[in-house]
C-alpha cells in the first residue's frame, strides 16, 4: 500500500449567501490548494470531487457542472456522495486514487452552495425521508436531532449546560478563523436563551446554512518530497453506513461512527485512540454532536465527553483539543467543504502552522470525522505528521 | 501490482415499465443474483459497497440513505459515487488496488419510469446561468453534435439508420432487452424528425432495470466460485462542461479515457475481439467507435456489415433501452457473459477481449472505458497495471 501525503490545502470564506457561483467558488479553493503546494494544474493527474445534495445548488448532475472550476478539464474525475459525511469521505476518496497506484497526484475538491435553495436549504432536506413511511409527516432535519439529543441527553443524565459548552468553545474557536462565517464570543447563558427550533434544539446549539469550498492536494511520498520537507500522511480512512430504518436504532450511540474509527484506525495502526490521538475535529453541527462523535471516535467512555469538556480538556491548550478551527458551529456548514475544512486544519495544525488556532500539544497524529444521512453514516480520517510508518 | 477481477454479475430483465416492483425489490433481485453468481455472502464477504446514483432521478436526497440494506451493506462500509456506473467499477478495482478491501459490490439502476416529467430533471443539468433560461428540451444538443458530427456526408447518414436497425435486431437474443425489432434502416429514417438531424428512432428508449457488479482482488478471486473476468485497464475522463466551449466534432472524453486504459492494459482498442460501446443516440456508437480508435466514421459501415469484431452484440442501449448510469454497468454485465462463454445466441465466438464504454448523456462531457479480458485470454499487453 502506497503512502498518500497532503501537501497543500486552500479554502474560501464560509458565507451565508456567496456571490461567487459553486463553479468559481470551486476555482478559488483549488488554485489555493494548489499554489499553497507550488503546483500547476499540469501536475494533477486526476480530481476527487465532494459535494452534496443537489438539491441546494438546484443542479442535476450537479458534479458535471462543477468539473472545470474544480480543474477536472480533461483529467479523470469522479465524485463521492454520503450526505453530510461528504466531506471527510473526500479524505478517503483521494487516498484510493493515490494509494491504489493509479495516480501519483489528486486534487481534492469539497463544494456547497446552499444558498441556492430558497428560502431557505431546510426545504432541501424535506426531500431526503422516506417516500411512503415519512415524507408524508412533512419531517424537518431539526426534529430528528431534537430526538437523537434527547434520547443521548436522558441516557446519560446528561444537562443542557454542559452541552452549551462546546458551542461556546466553538464560536470562540472560530475567531481565529479567517475563513469563519460565525466566529463570536458567547456564553452558556446565550445559548440556553437562544430561541427554541425544537426542544432540546435552540438557535445557538445549530451550525448556520453557509457557501463555500475548500480543497487538499494529495500524493504520493516521492511527489511530496520534491514540494516539501514537511508533507503530513493520510496514514487511515474509514466508513461505514447504518440502515435506512433509523427509527430501529437506539440513538443515544452512533455505532456506525464507532465501525468508521476502527476501520480508520486498524489502518493507522492505533489501537489507543485516546492516547495516541492529539487532537480531533470531529463533526459538530449540532452542539451535542460533537460530544456523540467523540464517543463514537473511542476517544472517550460513552457518557464521558461532557465531563472532559466541562474539564476543559477540549479546549486548545487542553490534553485533548477538539475543533480547534471552530467546527461547523463557528467556521460555518457548507456541508461537503466543511469535511474538507476539517482536513486542512489537520494538515495546518500537524505542521504548525495554524497561527492564532494552533494547539499547545505539538501534535504528531489527529482525527478528522463527518456524519451525515438519516443519522446514518461515519466517515473517518487520521493524519500524522512526517516520520515513518509505525 | 495484483490484479482485479469481475467475480460476478447480476442483472433484472430491463422493461419500459415495471410497476409490480420498487427500486428497492429491482436492486435486491440484481444483487442476490450477482452475489450468487460470485459466490459471496454479502455480510461477511464484501468489504465495500458502491452504488451510483443521482438524487434528481431518483426523486430523493442524499439517495444514498437507501442504499444498503437491499444490497446486505448496512452498517458497512457503502458510499455512493455521483458519476456513470463504469466509474463506479474504476473507484471500486482502486479501492481493491490499494489492499483495504478485498471483494466489493457496485450497484447501479434505473427507475426511469417513475420520473414524472424526466425532460425537466434533464434541463437540470443545464448551466443555471447561461442555458437554462433558453427552456429548451436538452436532446437538441444531441441533434446539434449530430449535424455537426455528419458534416455534409449522406453515408454517414444512412449508417446512423442502419446502427439503429442492427442493435434492435442483435436484441432479438437478448432475453434482458426492452426494445427488441425486426427493422430496416428505411424505417429508421422514416420515423418522425425528433431533433433535426436526429429521428425519433434514433433515440434510445427508456427502461428500468437494476445492475450488480462484484468485483475482487487477484487473490480473492482464485478461491471463488465466479469465473474472473480480469480488468486489464479503465480510463475516465471529463472534458468541458461549458457548451459554448466544446468540441463539437469529436468525443474528446472517450478519447482522453481511452489513453488512459490502454496506457494502463498495455494494448490499444483494436485487440478486443467485441466491443459494448455507448449508443444513446444512434449517431454517437459511431462518433464513440472513432474517439475510441476502433475505426474512423467512414469505415464504421464495414463493421456492420460484419467484416471486424462486432459492436453491441448485445443490442446496446437501442435494443435493451437506456437505464440512466447503470447503462455503463449493463453492457460490462455483457461483456463478462461474452468473455466467460456464457451469452447465449449472442456468443461472440472466440471472445477473449471486450472493450466497454459508457458516456453520461447531455449534457455531459464525461465518459469511461474498462478494458476486460477472459480468464483464459493469455497475455494481451505489457500494461503498467496502473497509469502513475
Amino acid at each position: 500500500m502506497r503512502r498518500v501525503c497532503v501537501i497543500g490545502a486552500g479554502i474560501t470564506k464560509f458565507v451565508r449567501r456567496a456571490k461567487e457561483t459553486g463553479k468559481e467558488l470551486s476555482f478559488e479553493a483549488a488554485r489555493m490548494a494548489l499554489d499553497s503546494a507550488g503546483m500547476e494544474l499540469a501536475d494533477i493527474q486526476s480530481v476527487a470531487e465532494g459535494t452534496a445534495p443537489d438539491a441546494f445548488d438546484g443542479l442535476h448532475m450537479k458534479a458535471e457542472y462543477l468539473s472545470d472550476g474544480s480543474g477536472a478539464f480533461g483529467k479523470p474525475y469522479t465524485r463521492s456522495y454520503v450526505g453530510g459525511g461528504t466531506g471527510v469521505f473526500l479524505g478517503a476518496h483521494g487516498w484510493w486514487h493515490v494509494a491504489s497506484g493509479m495516480f501519483d497526484t489528486c486534487l481534492v475538491v469539497g463544494e456547497e452552495k446552499m444558498s441556492s435553495c430558497f428560502p431557505h436549504p431546510q426545504g432541501a432536506f424535506l426531500t431526503i425521508f422516506d417516500n411512503f413511511t415519512e415524507r408524508p409527516l412533512g419531517p424537518n432535519l431539526v426534529w430528528i436531532f431534537a430526538l437523537e439529543m434527547n434520547r443521548y441527553m436522558t441516557r446519560h443524565n446528561i444537562k443542557k449546560e454542559d452541552i452549551a459548552l462546546v458551542s461556546v468553545k466553538n464560536h470562540g474557536n472560530a475567531l481565529d478563523h479567517p475563513s469563519a462565517q460565525l466566529g463570536m464570543k458567547i456564553t452558556v447563558d446565550d445559548v440556553l436563551k437562544s430561541e427554541v427550533l425544537a426542544y432540546p434544539v435552540q438557535r445557538l446549539d445549530i451550525s448556520p446554512t453557509s457557501d463555500g469550498a475548500a480543497a487538499l492536494v494529495f500524493c504520493t511520498e516521492e511527489v511530496a518530497r520534491k514540494y516539501t520537507d514537511d508533507p503530513v500522511f493520510v496514514d487511515g480512512v474509514g466508513w461505514h453506513l447504518d440502515t435506512s430504518y433509523w427509527t430501529d436504532r437506539d440513538l443515544y450511540y452512533p455505532k456506525y461512527v464507532e465501525k468508521a474509527a476502527k476501520m480508520a484506525y486498524r489502518m493507522a495502526k492505533i489501537d489507543n485512540p485516546r492516547k495516541q490521538i492529539d487532537f480531533a475535529e470531529p463533526y459538530d453541527p449540532f452542539d451535542y454532536k460533537e460530544l456523540h462523535h467523540m464517543e463514537g471516535l473511542q476517544l472517550c467512555g460513552k457518557g464521558e465527553a461532557p465531563v472532559l469538556t466541562r474539564e476543559g480538556v477540549t479546549q486548545r491548550d487542553g490534553d485533548l483539543p477538539t475543533c480547534p478551527s471552530g467546527g461547523a458551529l463557528g467556521v460555518g456548514n457548507p456541508i461537503a467543504a466543511t469535511g474538507v475544512m476539517k482536513l486542512c486544519e489537520m494538515f495546518w495544525q500537524l505542521r504548525g502552522e495554524a497561527g492564532k488556532r494552533q494547539v499547545k500539544n505539538n501534535p504528531n497524529t489527529a482525527v478528522a470525522q463527518a456524519w451525515g444521512d438519516l443519522m446514518q453514516v461515519g466517515t473517518v480520517v487520521v493524519m500524522r505528521r512526517g516520520g515513518a510508518r509505525p | 501490482m495484483s490484479r482485479v477481477a469481475i467475480v460476478g454479475v447480476g442483472r433484472t430483465q430491463l422493461r419500459p415499465v415495471s410497476p409490480e416492483l420498487s427500486y428497492k425489490e429491482l436492486m435486491f433481485e440484481a444483487a442476490v443474483r450477482a452475489y450468487d453468481d460470485a459466490g459471496v455472502e454479502p455480510r461477511g464477504d464484501i468489504g465495500s459497497f458502491i452504488g451510483v446514483s443521482e438524487d434528481f432521478w431518483e426523486g430523493t436526497s442524499i439517495f444514498d440513505e437507501y442504499v444498503p440494506d437491499q444490497l446486505g451493506g448496512a452498517l458497512r462500509p457503502v458510499c455512493t459515487i455521483g458519476n456513470e456506473g463504469l466509474h463506479g467499477v474504476a473507484t471500486a478495482a482502486m479501492q481493491i488496488m490499494t489492499g483495504q478491501v478485498k471483494v466489493a459490490a457496485v450497484e447501479s439502476h434505473s427507475k426511469l419510469s417513475e420520473v414524472g416529467r424526466p425532460l425537466k430533471v434533464m434541463q437540470m443539468a443545464l448551466d443555471p446561468v447561461l442555458n437554462r433560461p433558453l427552456d429548451f428540451n436538452p436532446h437538441v444538443l444531441a441533434g446539434i453534435e449530430m449535424a455537426r458530427f455528419l458534416g455534409d456526408s449522406k453515408a454517414l447518414r444512412n449508417d446512423c439508420a442502419r446502427v439503429v436497425a442492427e442493435n434492435r435486431a442483435a436484441a432479438m437474443d437478448n432475453p434482458y432487452a426492452a426494445y427488441p425489432a425486426d427493422l430496416r434502416a428505411g424505417e429508421v429514417m422514416g420515423s418522425a424528425d425528433a431533433f433535426s438531424p436526429l429521428k425519433e428512432m434514433e433515440m434510445s428508449g427508456p427502461a428500468d432495470g437494476a445492475v450488480v457488479v462484484v468485483l475482487a482482488s487477484e487473490q480473492k478471486a482464485k478461491g471463488l466460485k465466479g469465473e474472473p473476468v480480469w480488468i486489464d485497464g479503465m480510463g475516465w475522463a471529463n472534458d468541458t462542461p461549458t457548451l459554448e466551449a466544446r468540441d463539437w466534432a469529436t468525443a474528446r472524453y472517450a478519447k482522453l479515457a481511452m489513453a488512459q486504459a490502454s496506457k494502463m492494459a498495455g494494448y490499444p482498442a483494436k485487440k478486443a475481439d467485441l466491443f459494448e460501446i455507448d449508443d444513446t443516440y444512434a449517431y454517437k456508437e459511431i462518433q464513440h467507435a472513432a474517439a475510441l480508435g476502433i475505426c474512423k466514421p467512414g469505415d464504421f459501415r464495414k463493421l456492420i456489415d460484419g467484416n471486424g469484431p462486432p459492436v453491441n452484440p448485445s443490442g446496446g442501449s437501442l435494443g435493451c433501452g437506456h437505464i440512466l448510469d447503470a447503462t455503463g454497468l449493463f453492457k460490462l454485465a455483457e461483456a463478462v457473459e461474452q468473455l466467460r462463454g456464457t451469452a447465449g445466441r449472442r456468443q461472440v465466438k472466440g471472445a477473449r477481449r471486450a472493450l466497454v464504454q459508457s458516456w453520461r448523456g447531455v449534457p455531459t462531457t464525461s465518459g469511461a472505458v474498462v478494458l476486460l479480458s477472459g480468464n483464459d485470454a493469455g497475455p494481451a499487453g505489457a500494461g503498467k497495471g496502473a497509469v502513475a
